[in-house]
This record gives structure tokens, C-alpha cells and sequence, in this order.
């Protein structure tokens, strides 16, 4: 019992102290406390109190929409007819649009986006992605069975991890993650009270993944810990680099060396825009290293509909392809995806139609295409803007973005603001971050929330805002890091 | 992965998607469809949707439509304002993690008209897609697995059966505490205690979950009985687990659903300020029945701010949940109003809906009553019906034969020979050396009329083939 203002506080059952270690440990810098002071911020600029700008941008986040991209129209409007079925008397829509929502209708139960689906997601829908699948890598079969459809590809990730982490002490689950990462990984690791074992990516080789170094981690991790996965997220989160087919080779190849279980997250895809750079997915590569490879090599790949040309981060649309499963593991994976009854239906809706788009016959392909490319080349050019732009100021050095949907450049921090930031217990990337946000009102994530080698700071800052937007902010940064750097020379 | 058991999960699914693939393929049976009852889900089983509700959400996810003369203007108004609050003016953007601003604000205002103007703060209120996923969130900041002895919940017999898979996916015990039968399913506290004394030297319960109304058994408990379970579990220093999916689900006679919230508030000091309360609620029910569309919200009540903090942090790394949910959400805590356009249909419909729910509970309960070896209470509540069933030493047998749970041998010669989908009992749990099947009493009358005939049907063969 505790006595606070008078009144006898019996011990509450859930505490700091009772409640699981595990939550108490994780942190997403992408949501985190920088957000928090954001949002603080907007609301006093809707309040009236006066600041050196009108409004914050928010370029924390990977929201497309957030930032004023334009849903695709044929997605729309078929989601909508799905949502009121009534509409497909409406002359207003074309054929098309109708006979698809039709066909997604016909598959939910009562012909409602409103009934449970299969926890694995709607069978028609699952046979749609294998086919996109098989289309998109040359014809390598894949089996619908194989794909389990999700709420966005972030509940697939943690759903994999879930069924490989378990071991105590020194046994425990070893997960290999890409530093810097997408902090969902160690986020959900920390959760799980699995290992995260760290790999560098190689900034002064635009992010690229060295496999002596996947080596060297693995083997210091061995004395700690038994190591059994090792995730890559190609395009990559933060960094942008795109893999080389050779460099997927030899991640497959360590991976079957070294036993780990495989995690792919693809779901920038159709984000590759360096001239030279291509989108190899791992199966694809899997397979065509023959079948000591694809017939042993464990992996799940992911996807999502939040990014690529869609954006559609709101509908929580997504799925993961399980290559060599053990048939038991995927009886317990039915039975964990079965705990959230089905993943939400206008999101597998949206799936089917990403993996299914418009075809040159039919009435909405010309404007599906003028959209989908329209938003495609625009974020080409913002990654070059930003790289361009951001490598003409002394102090910050820009890798190419070559896909994805951020830029992670380099900051040179003078000692003395390190110290400051020292001073004010903050990590000193937060203190630059901090203080761009309350002088300019530009929102990003200090590097520090994504990892970064021991002395280097970064940020990230997406390349989502409108280009001419985007071109301001570009500056005000420019104009702020010279500030910085003087007031702290 | 650990603790989850060795079973045969999902197989009588399997043979009902089986069979619902060969009568679309054109072979012959007994029956010309499926009549899948397996889940609460009104839509799957033939209810419709609210026409005002998708309205809306198809204004949403298509704007041009919010010029449209075809829809009535309070859709096309409520669809701009809901617009209004995504971030860049679309339903595909992120929200915050906690949900949009105004729709845990219009949630809180909803709980405090509820709840007789007892207030409920926003930031108590976390939505989440569907209630599943809140429950398993608090239950994992809950489950300690480093402790020892390992955490222990107190859960219902019967009960739902996804929410005691994450307990004892997580690494807690269940503890479980038997409902009365013989009193319509009722929740007594004597049994709380047994239950609680027998875990001693097992495990260290923290949580009690309750489900009320109750899912599968169609209780619904008076205030008396919430006050007696918000009494006990101040007592022993319990953190109450409340879900209340089926509040609009109410039937019998003389009987009121009454949040635990609301109770709780007026027992007062020192109850109101000390006992920790989660209360669950969701839009996969009631009468949107929008269970596809993944949104429900947790309420939380006397949690320490410290570990609110962290449920925060564990919310946002989930991003948030599907827009088109947590507008179906709004909807359903701030509907149409009489003088509305749109209002005398809703109404309509919301009645309508009430209506079949009210005459499908008595006509179930008419029937299953006049079989022989079939009984069931009154259903108060909820949405299904959970059935006893009374196997002759032969019918045991034969399952036993096959490999089955008795009560899984029924559900499985139910489906196959009268086309009707249903859970066994043993899924649920219930005492030993009893049996039930469980069903959803949610479908268009006239299809629950051909359920019960084709179930009245089957059980008397089935009786007679085991006598």
C-alpha cells in the first residue's frame, strides 16, 4: 500500500515491474517521440501560436497520400462498387471496373466485404498472387497454397518471426537484421525477446550488403546465441539500395550454408529507379540457382499494397510467399493466423487488383497506365533531386537513392553540438532532428532510430512531398545544416 | 514456437470449404448450398449491410462519388467530414496509431451516452484492427513470461475460443471457471473462487476474462452480477479482461446489457479508482456485422500511466488500423439521427435486423427443445446458440472409433449429410462427459427456418441410427 495525497494506494496489478520485460523494450522511431513533438506542434499552430513557418511536413512517414499522391482511379472505384454494390447499376463506371468487383464480391462470403474471409486469405485472391508472382519471375511456378495474405506485410514479418523465435539463454532465436534497419525488425524483436544480431551495409558502397560482413556478425553472434534467420528488405528501408542479382546469389548461398531461414521484404518493388539498377526477387533467384537451392533454402518473401505507385498505407492490404516450409511449422502458422480471425477484406480486395491491374483490352488500361507512370517517374526524379541537392551542402553526403522511398544521408556534426546534445540527453542525430523541427517544421527520423555505425549520424526523410514542395524543403534544410553548423562551430 | 497444441485445427473447415467446392463444381447431395453457421458472421450467413454505412465508406473510397445526386446528402456530408479527417484528405493513408483523433473521440462521446454520462477519456481508447488483436496486445503486456510461477488467466467454460489461444499462445495458464448450465449459463462467484484456490501452487492468475453477453453461452449478466465480478476481482487483486462484442445482442426478457465500465463507476471508491479494467467492443457485430472490415477498440480503465506508455509504443509499431474499419467505427458510435435524411432506412433496418435476431432466438429455441436428447436455455444473448446435446453410449463409441470428440463426430455427419456447418462443443469447452455444438442464430429467417429443419431433420436419424 502506498499513501498518496492522503489516500491509501493499494499496488496496481499491472505495473512497470509485473507487466512483460519484453514491451517495455520496444521502440519505433518511425511513430516516436520526434512524431509526438510534431504533432504537439501542429496542434499549436492550430491554436494560432505564432512560428517561423505555417505547418509541419511530415516527412517521417512512407505515406504516399499523406503527401497529396493521387490513389489510382481503377482501384478506386472498383473498391468502391465492393463497398456498395449497388453501384454497379451506375452507368458511370466502366465495364471492367464492374466485372471485377463483381468477380471479388462473388468470392466473400454473402458477397460482402463485410464477412470473415479463411484466415490465409480469399482462395481466388491467393491464386491471383501466385500468378502475378509466376509472371513476374519468368514463369517459376508458385503454389497458392504457399501464400498467406495479411494486414499490410508487417503483420506476415511478425507472424514468421513469431513461429521461428523460441529457445532459452544461450539457445535463444538469433534474427539477423540489416543496420541500418526498418524499425519494425527490432521492434519486434525486442517484443519477442529474440536476438537481433546486427550486419552494417556498406555506405561508402551506396548501402550495399557485404557477405564477409553477414560473416562476421553471424559467427560473434554464435558465442551468444543460436542464429537462425536472416532478413533483408530489398529495395532497402532506410537506405534505398537496390540488390544486385550477384549479391542475392550470395546472400542465398550463405544462407544455406550457415542454415538461416531466409526473410525477403520486397515491398518496394516497383520503386527502382537508378539507371542500371533492376528488381531481382529472391525466389526468382532461388530458383534459378537450381535445386540444391530452391529445394531446401527456407524464405518467406513479402509484399504490401502501402507502397510502390499504390501508397495505399490505410487499407492494410498485403502477404508473404513461404518457399520449403516444413508441412508442420505450417499447420502452426494456420493456427496464429487464425487468432485474428482474417486479414481485413477491402485490403485483399485492393491485392487482387494490384496483382491484377487493368490489361491492354480493357477500358480503363490507358489511364491505369498514365497513373501508375506519372507517379513512378515523379518519385524517379525526386530521388535525384534530393540526391542532388543534398550533396551540394558541405556536411551532409547523399548515397544514390536508387529506390525505395527515403533518403538516408550522411551528417557531419560539429563536436561541440554533440556535447550539447550530451548535455540535454539527447542522441545527438535527435538534437539536429529536434531543433530542424521547431526552426523549419520539417518532421524526419534521426538515423539513430534506424542504426548506424558507432560515431555516424543520419537522418531520414522521405522523398514523398510534391516536387515543388519537396524542392523547399530540400532548402530549408540546406539553409538549416549551415546554421547549425555555424552555431556550433 | 511453443504451446500450442498437437490438434487437428481447422479440419471441419477444411471438409466445409470441401464440400462447398464439389456443390459448386455440380455434384450431387442431400442439400443445394452449405448453410455455414461455423462463425458470428451475419454477413456470411445472409444478413445484409447497413445501406447508410456503405454508403458512406463508398463516398470515401471514391470522392467523386460525394458529388453524386444518387446518394442521400447526409452520406455525401458525413463522407466529407470523415475525408476530412485523413490525413491528405484519403482513406489510404496512415492514421495515427491509436486510430483518427475524432473517431476516439466520437467512441468516448458514444461510451459516455452509453454509460448514463459517466465520462470516458480519449486517451484511454486504443482502436485496433478487429478485437482480437487488442485483446492479444494487453494480454502480452500482461503475460510475464519470465515469471515464476508462470501468469495465470481465470477464463470462461465455455468459451471463445481465439481469445484462449492467445493466452496460452503467449505462455500464461488458463483457469478456467465453469458457467451454470442449469442457470442459463450463469456466472457464479463461488465458482470464481474455486477456480481461483485451484490455482495455488500453479500458477499466478492476474487476469479474469469475461465475455458479456456471453459467446458461446447466450447469457447476459444483470448488474448484480457485474457488481458481484468487479467485487471479487478488487478482492483478489485481479485485472478484469471484459469483452463486450455483443452489448447490442440482447433478447430475453427483463434483461439489460450494462457495461462493466458503467458498473464499476457507480460501485464507487474503492472500487471505481482502483480495479484495472479493459473493456473490448467492435464492429464485427451487433448490426453492422462488418467483421471483414477489421476494426474494434479497447477501452482502458485505473491503468498506470507508466504502462500506458508502453501500450503506446507497442500500438504504433502495428501501424494502424484499415481506414475504411475505424470509419465503420464512427459510423457505428455516431449513426443517423432521427430528422436525418437517411434515418427512417437505418432505422428500418437496425429494426429489422432486431426482429429476425428476436424471432430466430425463440424459434431455435422452440425446436431444439422438442428434439429428444437436445436442450438448450433461453438465449439471452450473443449470437449463437450452444446447444446440448445428449449422445447415446453407441454414438460416443463410434467417435471414439473414428477418432473423434464425440460432439465433433456430430458436427461432422451434420455437415456432411444435412449441409449444415457448425462448431462442436469441445472447441469451446465444457464439462467433462458433456456435449453441445455451437452455431450462429444471426440469418435471414427464412434460411434459419431450413436450418432448423434440416438440423431437426438429421438429429432424428442420427438419434435412431445410435439408439
Amino acid at each position: 500500500m502506498t499513501r498518496l495525497n492522503g489516500i491509501s494506494h493499494r499496488g496496481r496489478v499491472l505495473t512497470l515491474d509485473s507487466m512483460n520485460p519484453n514491451v517495455k523494450r520496444v521502440e519505433y522511431a518511425v511513430r516516436g517521440p520526434i512524431v509526438q513533438r510534431a504533432v504537439q506542434i501542429e496542434k499549436e499552430l492550430k491554436e494560432g501560436v505564432k512560428k517561423p513557418f505555417t505547418e509541419v511536413i511530415k516527412a517521417n512517414i512512407g505515406d504516399a497520400h499523406a503527401m497529396g499522391q493521387k490513389p489510382i482511379t481503377f482501384f478506386r472505384q472498383v473498391l468502391a462498387l465492393c463497398s456498395y454494390p449497388a453501384l454497379l447499376e451506375d452507368s458511370k463506371f466502366p465495364e471492367d471496373v464492374k466485372k471485377r468487383a463483381q468477380r471479388i464480391l462473388e468470392a466473400c462470403g454473402g458477397h460482402s466485404i463485410g464477412a470473415y474471409s479463411t484466415s490465409q486469405g480469399i482462395e481466388c485472391i491467393r491464386q491471383d498472387v501466385a500468378r502475378y508472382i509466376e509472371k513476374r519471375d519468368g514463369g517459376i511456378p508458385s503454389n497458392p497454397d504457399n501464400i498467406y495474405l495479411s494486414t499490410g506485410a508487417s503483420d506476415a514479418i511478425v507472424t514468421i518471426l513469431k513461429l521461428l523465435v523460441c529457445g532459452e539463454g544461450r539457445d535463444r532465436t538469433g534474427v539477423m537484421i540489416s543496420i541500418p534497419q526498418y524499425p519494425l525488425y527490432s521492434a519486434a524483436l525486442a517484443d519477442l525477446g529474440a536476438v537481433q544480431i546486427n550486419y552494417y551495409l556498406d555506405e561508402d558502397n551506396c548501402w550495399s550488403l557485404n557477405i564477409a560482413e553477414l560473416r562476421r556478425a553471424l559467427n560473434a553472434a554464435r558465442e551468444h546465441c543460436n542464429p537462425r534467420v536472416l532478413c533483408i528488405i530489398n529495395p532497402g528501408n532506410p537506405t534505398g539500395q537496390v540488390q544486385s542479382r550477384q549479391c542475392i546469389e550470395d546472400v542465398i548461398r550463405f544462407a544455406k550454408e550457415e542454415h538461416l531461414f531466409l526473410m525477403a521484404d520486397e515491398v518496394y518493388q516497383d520503386n527502382v529507379y537508378a539507371e542500371g539498377c533492376q528488381f531481382h526477387s529472391f525466389k526468382k533467384v532461388l530458383f534459378e540457382m537450381g535445386p540444391e537451392y530452391s529445394n531446401t533454402v527456407e524464405m518467406a518473401s513479402f509484399h504490401s499494397t502501402s507502397k510502390c505507385y499504390m501508397g495505399e498505407c490505410g487499407f492494410r492490404g498485403g502477404y508473404m510467399e513461404v518457399i520449403n516450409l516444413d508441412p508442420e511449422v505450417k499447420a502452426q502458422l494456420i493456427k496464429l493466423v487464425s487468432v485474428r480471425l482474417c486479414p481485413p477484406v477491402p485490403g485483399q480486395a485492393l491485392l487482387d487488383l494490384v496483382v491484377n491491374p487493368p490489361q491492354p483490352d480493357e477500358p480503363s488500361y490507358a489511364t491505369f497506365m498514365t497513373e501508375r507512370t506519372a507517379v513512378l517517374s515523379t518519385l524517379a526524379e525526386k530521388a535525384r533531386l534530393t540526391e542532388q541537392i543534398f550533396n551540394t551542402v558541405p556536411g551532409i553526403t547523399c548515397n544514390p537513392v536508387q529506390g525505395a522511398m527515403y533518403t538516408f544521408p550522411c551528417i557531419t556534426l560539429p563536436q561541440k553540438a554533440i556535447d550539447k546534445a550530451k548535455e540535454l540527453g539527447l542522441v545527438p542525430d535527435m538534437f539536429y532532428c529536434m531543433r530542424l523541427l521547431e526552426e523549419d517544421g520539417i518532421c524526419l527520423v534521426p538515423g539513430s532510430g534506424f542504426g548506424q555505425r558507432e560515431g555516424t549520424y543520419h537522418f531520414r526523410m522521405t522523398i514523398l512531398p510534391p516536387t515543388d514542395k519537396l524542392k523547399v524543403v530540400l532548402q530549408k534544410i540546406r539553409e538549416f545544416h549551415l546554421r547549425f553548423t555555424q552555431e556550433f562551430s | 514456437m511453443w504451446n500450442m497444441k498437437q490438434l487437428e485445427y481447422g479440419a471441419l473447415a477444411r471438409r466445409a470449404n470441401r464440400i462447398k467446392d464439389e456443390l459448386r463444381q455440380g455434384v450431387r447431395k442431400p442439400y443445394k448450398e452449405v448453410i455455414d453457421v461455423f462463425q458470428g458472421d451475419l454477413h456470411g450467413a445472409g444478413m445484409k449491410p447497413l445501406t447508410f454505412v456503405r454508403q458512406v465508406l463508398a463516398a470515401c473510397v471514391y470522392p467523386p462519388l460525394i458529388n453524386s445526386n444518387n446518394l442521400p446528402l447526409d452520406v455525401r456530408q458525413r463522407a466529407q467530414e470523415e475525408l476530412g479527417r485523413c490525413v491528405g484528405g484519403s482513406v489510404g493513408s496512415y492514421s495515427a496509431a491509436a486510430g483518427i483523433p475524432e473517431i476516439v473521440h466520437s467512441i468516448s462521446e458514444f461510451i459516455k451516452r452509453r454509460d448514463g454520462g459517466i465520462p470516458s477519456h480519449p486517451e484511454n481508447i486504443y482502436i485496433s484492427p478487429g478485437s482480437q488483436w487488442s485483446i492479444s496486445n494487453i494480454l502480452n503486456v500482461l503475460v510475464n513470461r519470465e515469471a515464476s510461477p508462470r501468469t495465470g488467466v481465470l477464463i470462461p467454460v465455455p468459451f471463445y475460443n481465439k481469445t484462449v489461444l492467445s493466452i496460452t499462445q503467449l505462455g500464461a495458464v488458463t483457469v478456467p471457471y465453469y458457467l451454470s448450465e442449469e442457470q442459463g449459463w450463469a456466472l457464479q462467484v463461488d465458482e470464481l473462487q474455486r477456480a481461483l484456490e485451484s490455482a495455488k501452487g500453479v500458477c499466478n492468475p492476474v487476469a479474469l476474462y469475461v465475455i458479456n453477453p456471453g459467446n458461446p453461452a447466450g447469457y447476459v449478466q444483470s448488474q448484480k452480477s457485474v457488481q458481484e465480478v468487479i467485487r471479487f476481482a478488487w478482492e483478489k487483486r485481479l485485472f478484469l479482461l471484459v469483452d463486450e462484442l455483443y452489448q447490442d445482442c440482447v433478447y430475453g426478457e427483463n434483461c439489460e446489457f450494462v457495461s462493466y465500465k458503467r458498473t464499476l463507476s457507480e460501485m464507487g471508491p474503492p472500487f471505481s479508482g482502483t480495479v484495472e479494467l479493459a473493456s473490448f467492443h467492435s464492429v464485427s457485430k451487433g448490426f453492422l456485422g462488418e467483421c471483414g472490415l477489421r476494426a474494434g477498440y479497447v477501452e482502458l480503465v485505473n491503468l498506470d500511466p507508466a504502462v500506458m506508455k508502453h501500450i503506446h509504443t507497442l500500438s504504433s509499431k502495428d501501424s494502424c488500423t484499415p481506414i475504411l474499419g475505424q470509419i465503420a467505427l464512427d459510423l457505428m458510435t455516431d449513426p443517423p439521427k432521427p430528422g436525418d435524411p437517411s434515418y427512417p432506412l437505418y432505422k428500418q433496418e437496425i429494426e429489422h435486423i432486431r426482429a429476425v435476431l428476436v424471432h430466430n432466438v425463440k424459434r431455435v429455441h422452440e425446436v431444439i427443445n422438442s428434439l429428444p436428447g437436445f436442450s438448450c436455455p433461453p438465449l439471452e444473448g450473443g449470437l449463437f446458440a450452444f446447444p446440448r446435446l445428449n449422445l447415446t453410449p453407441k454414438a460416443i463409441q463410434k467417435a471414439k472409433e473414428l477418432g473423434l470428440q464425440p460432439d465433433t463426430f456430430y458436427c461432422t455427419r451434420l455437415l456432411e449429410e444435412g449441409g449444415v456447418f457448425t462448431g462442436p462443443g469441445w472447441e469451446y469447452g465444457q464439462k467433462e462427459g458433456t456435449y453441445h455444438i455451437r452455431f450462429c442464430i444471426a440469418a435471414p429467417q427464412d434460411v434459419m427456418e431450413e436450418l432448423l429443419r434440416r438440423l431437426s431433420s438429421f438429429h432424428m436419424t442420427f438419434m435412431k441410427d445410435f439408439s
